[in-house]
């Protein structure tokens, strides 16, 4: 009864199916195919390579205080770093007293009350604070930028596929749009065509213009392609700071594990076939020269054969 | 097991020496497992500990230029109760008069102020019997039979100083870190 | 439990005789998973993914507690919470981050769990009931692990709340009741993400209730095995512990390590990066997509594209939940009397299709809703229901099954079965380690 059932429920799921798939293929092949101009201009992250990369990946300090100066210097005035302290900035190779300095000379104040008059009231940043955004809110965000909204960077470098490689790519990619790029897909009045970006015309006007854009002090060349790697580096890190932790608590736990492992295996090995089956053992199961001697010790324990 | 081998009476000796190491493979890999139990102990209860960010609070501003003499306020460091009191000169003199051996927790006044500050009695506000927050900071509470603080909880009262002088709690109030930025400005915590 | 010869449990020392007169928790434990449980001997690693799918299940309360401790449900909140504890809070990252990936841990090894007993007929009778309960845990399981993922409170977080609940507006005239009265309101929001919250903690406790009955339902005939002949005699068990304990112990460490490789070494592969995008109810991500374990099910709902008679949108609801109720049927829709795959030449066939189906739904579900995806799923759909509903029905009358082992041992000793604890042929108790 139920597979009677079953077979009349099978064939309703089946014909419903089968009339979706119908209508499906006539239209897929009926109906001439849409030019998916995004798709065909976008393109795939380039490669980028970071120190962090890697199971034994670290982070290159040098280059995340280079990759800070350019967010510091080029980011920050429109893109906040909410989940991101100064206390962190000792992580990067900081030390307190320079991150103190840091964070009481940001340019932006952190949002406070007047203790007298509890009026709203800025006040310089302490090593504790996260750092401030530079819009009040979105709309004031908004209105600063075209309608267009400046996201977070904290943790951008995982909330893009590609991630670090996204950055760099974007931060590179601005381009003149092509000359086979139908109308519509132009960039339209504050939009700048990159491919990197999902749909190709990004709001943000190129950061990076020109090279020595941003003054490094460890002597490396800023050229634009070093400045948006080293942002992107930094950025890396802003999403991820526990990086190096993960990166030396694993290796020690997989270490630990494949010698847990072995040792199981042995422990298991040892309770299967201990001595009393070594006899069986050396018959093994599987080792066809060995069939007739199992065969006739089966006989012999008053066990019929298969 | 050993036994059945031992009827085959072949190499006796070298299974004795196999049971013992199949032996010892089996209590190493139950002891690895031990070991991987116990770690990850680790930060299951680590974890409850202070976080990052709390402990980066560490430091508090605090004006005294209001304070008159006499006065006292109630702040907050570390998500707790802080006195910062101005002792008036007859208070000082109250508090240096008493004699250390009469103290359950002896100390004076000078070890328990910077120098040259006697006037600034700075103090967590949090009873050290069982942690209630002691009368007398305010305006017209209860300082208690010593004219210092009393903690209304289970009646300990501290003198002047800020010192047990009555009841179950075992220990003067707590005297944080803090250091003078100004004669108007302290600083509430390590490394100002 | 089951067996005339199952050991009875004699305590080794006056402490837990003391403790054994008076609650019979060493009793129950020995019985259960102790030296008086008798397993056939010849299971093979398959066998292995039960004990697995306890053990996901207790890192994911464990860890779940831990974070719980942490997070805050609050719509302003919840993201900035996750990320307290990954920066601040002492080893938070590594918490999360194995509860994220210990979701995905928990479906592979339940999947497999599942797969071996359509294989070897774990369902048939008499553990029928052992099976259905194992469908009510993956429900569970399922429930949960979805509103686990909107806890983060991510744009995925917030736009699958949307998308899944609005599965229930697909239901005639109660639809949008139904879909406002599990969000607590128009879209999800404080409401929803609190009572997620709250049920995700309950749920799993709930979970480990119906584990103990599966087990207990389990118990009773025993555990089945490769060849799908009932167990005859003592020669065919052998303890749970210590044989069962030493395969499972070693081959779970395996496990471990291969999930802590991705843990630690690819921690965000399973997870979408618009999840660390905070949840913004004015714009939708480009590509909505479950996580992997609903891809399948993802892919059974949209393959219905077209009305007939009833609208598309419920034809693809009623498929997606029949695809799992449907087994609930499955001893019944395939009564063969033989319950090993390896003695059903021609259902194994289909076993085999089945299970490329099942992948190709799952890899068209976490594709974009676009040609030829679409078409591919529509196919992978109609056999996944001509499988369950119609193929073995009629396999179950139709097929020659080939001839089965006398017993357990009989297999053993004729090599059929590769990886069975060796028979002592002097016909004594199994070899143990002391």
């Amino acid at each position: 009864m139920v597979r009677f059932l079953g077979i009349l429920a099978g064939i309703v799921m089946v014909f419903v199916a089968a009339w979706s798939f119908g209508h499906g293929a006539y239209s897929f092949l009926t109906t001439p195919k849409e030019r998916n101009v995004v798709k065909e201009f976008h393109e795939e992250p380039r490669d980028l390579h970071l120190a962090s990369d890697g199971p034994f990946g670290k982070y290159d300090r040098q280059q995340l205080q280079r990759g800070f100066q350019v967010y510091k210097e080029v980011c920050s005035s429109c893109h906040s770093l909410r989940y991101v302290a100064f206390r962190n900035l000792e992580e990067i190779g900081y030390n307190e007293a320079e991150v103190k300095a840091i964070a009481n000379q940001w340019q932006i104040d952190v949002p406070d009350i007047d203790p007298k008059t509890g009026e709203p009231k800025g006040r310089k940043a302490i090593p504790a604070d996260h750092f401030p955004s530079p819009f009040a809110n979105e709309t004031a965000a908004r209105q600063a930028n075209n309608n267009a909204l400046p996201p977070d960077l904290s943790l951008i470098a995982k909330a893009r596929e590609g991630g670090a490689s996204y950055v760099y790519s974007l931060l590179t990619g601005y381009r003149n749009p092509p000359g086979n790029l139908p109308a519509e897909n132009r960039p339209g009045p504050n939009l700048h065509y990159n491919p990197w970006f999902a749909n190709l015309n990004i709001a943000m006007p190129p950061p990076l213009k020109s090279d020595g854009q941003v003054g490094y002090k460890d002597g490396t060349k800023p050229t634009v392609d070093q400045m948006a790697k080293d942002v992107a580096a930094f950025l890396t890190w802003t999403a991820e700071p526990r990086l190096e932790n993960r990166h030396r608590t694993g290796l020690a736990m997989l270490i630990f594990l494949l010698f847990t492992t072995v040792l199981g295996y042995l422990a298991y090995q040892n309770i299967w076939h201990g001595p009393t089956s070594r006899a069986v053992r050396r018959t093994g199961p599987l080792n066809p020269v060995n069939m007739a001697k199992r065969d006739a010790a089966a006989e012999e324990a008053g066990i019929p054969s298969a | 097991m050993a036994t059945v081998e031992h009827s085959n009476g072949a190499h006796s000796a070298g299974v004795e020496d196999g049971v013992r190491r199949r032996d010892f493979i089996n209590i190493a890999a139950v002891s690895a497992a031990g070991v991987a139990g116990l770690a990850t102990l680790y930060p299951l209860l680590n974890q409850m500990n202070p976080s990052a960010d709390v402990l980066a609070l560490a430091s508090t501003e605090i004006d005294i230029s209001a304070i008159k003499p006499g006065q006292a306020v109630k702040t907050i460091f570390r998500k707790q109760p802080l006195f910062v009191r101005h002792l008036t000169p007859q208070e000082i003199q109250a508090a240096n008069q008493v004699p250390l051996s009469e103290l359950r927790d002896p100390q004076s006044l000078a070890e328990r102020t910077k120098p040259g500050k006697a006037q600034w009695l700075v103090t967590m506000g949090v009873c050290t019997h069982l942690g209630c927050v002691p009368l007398g900071a305010g305006e017209g509470e209860n300082r208690g039979p010593f004219g210092g603080y009393f903690c209304p909880c289970h009646g300990s009262a501290y003198d002047t100083a800020a010192r047990i002088r009555r009841g179950p709690a075992p220990k003067n109030l707590e005297v944080p870190d803090y250091s003078f930025k100004s004669d108007t400005v302290i600083t509430v915590g390590k490394a100002a | 439990m089951s067996f005339s010869w199952a050991k009875a449990y004699e305590p080794k020392h006056p402490l837990m005789r003391w403790l054994d007169q008076r609650l019979p928790l060493p009793r129950l434990v020995y019985g259960a998973v102790g030296g008086g449980y008798p397993v056939p001997r010849n299971l093979n690693y398959w066998w292995n993914f039960g004990v697995l799918a306890g053990l996901a299940l207790t890192i994911q309360i464990v860890t779940g507690i831990v974070l719980a401790m942490h997070y805050v449900a609050s719509g302003d909140l919840a993201f900035q919470s996750v990320e307290h504890i990954m920066r601040d809070v002492n080893e938070g990252w590594l918490l999360r981050y194995v509860h994220a990936n210990g979701a995905s841990f928990f479906f592979i090894v339940t999947y497999i769990h599942i797969f071996r007993g359509i294989y070897f007929g774990s369902y048939k009778a008499p553990r029928e009931l052992v099976w259905m309960l194992g469908l009510v845990i993956l429900l569970l399981m399922m429930a949960t692990a979805f509103m686990g993922y909107v806890l983060p409170w991510g744009q995925m977080s917030f736009w699958g709340a949307k998308v899944i609940t609005g599965l229930f507006s697909a239901i005639p005239v109660v639809g949008t009741s139904v879909q406002q009265w599990l969000l607590g309101g128009y879209a999800p929001d404080q409401a929803t993400l609190n009572r997620f919250f709250s049920l995700h903690y309950l749920l799993p406790f709930v979970i480990a209730g119906v584990v103990i009955l599966h087990i207990w339902a389990l118990h009773i005939p025993g555990s089945s095995n490769p060849t799908g002949v009932e167990v005859q005699s003592e020669q065919d068990t052998v303890p749970f512990h210590p044989f069962y304990t030493a395969k499972d112990g070693w081959f779970a460490s395996l496990c471990i390590t291969l999930f802590a490789l991705v843990t630690f070494y690819a921690p965000n592969y399973l997870g979408h990066a618009d999840n660390y995008i905070p949840a913004n109810p004015l714009s939708t991500p480009a590509h909505i997509v479950p996580e992997w374990y609903f891809w399948p099910f993802y892919a059974i709902l949209r393959a219905f594209t077209s009305d007939f008679l009833l609208p598309a949108k419920l034809w693809g609801v009623i498929a997606m939940f029949s695809a799992i109720i449907l087994l609930f049927f499955l001893p019944w829709l395939d009564p063969s009397p033989v319950r090993s795959g390896n003695y059903r030449p021609t259902f194994k066939w289909f076993f085999w299709i089945l299970v490329v189906d099942v992948i190709v739904l799952g890899f068209c579900g976490g594709r974009p809703a676009e040609e030829p995806w679409v078409m591919i799923s529509q196919v992978a759909t109609m056999y996944y229901f001509a499988h369950f509903l119609i193929v073995l029905p009629i396999i179950s009358w139709t097929e020659k099954t080939l001839p089965l082992p006398s017993s357990i041992t009989a297999s053993v000793l004729h090599g059929e079965a590769a990886e069975a604890a060796p028979i002592d042929m002097s016909g004594q108790r199994p070899a143990t380690a002391h």
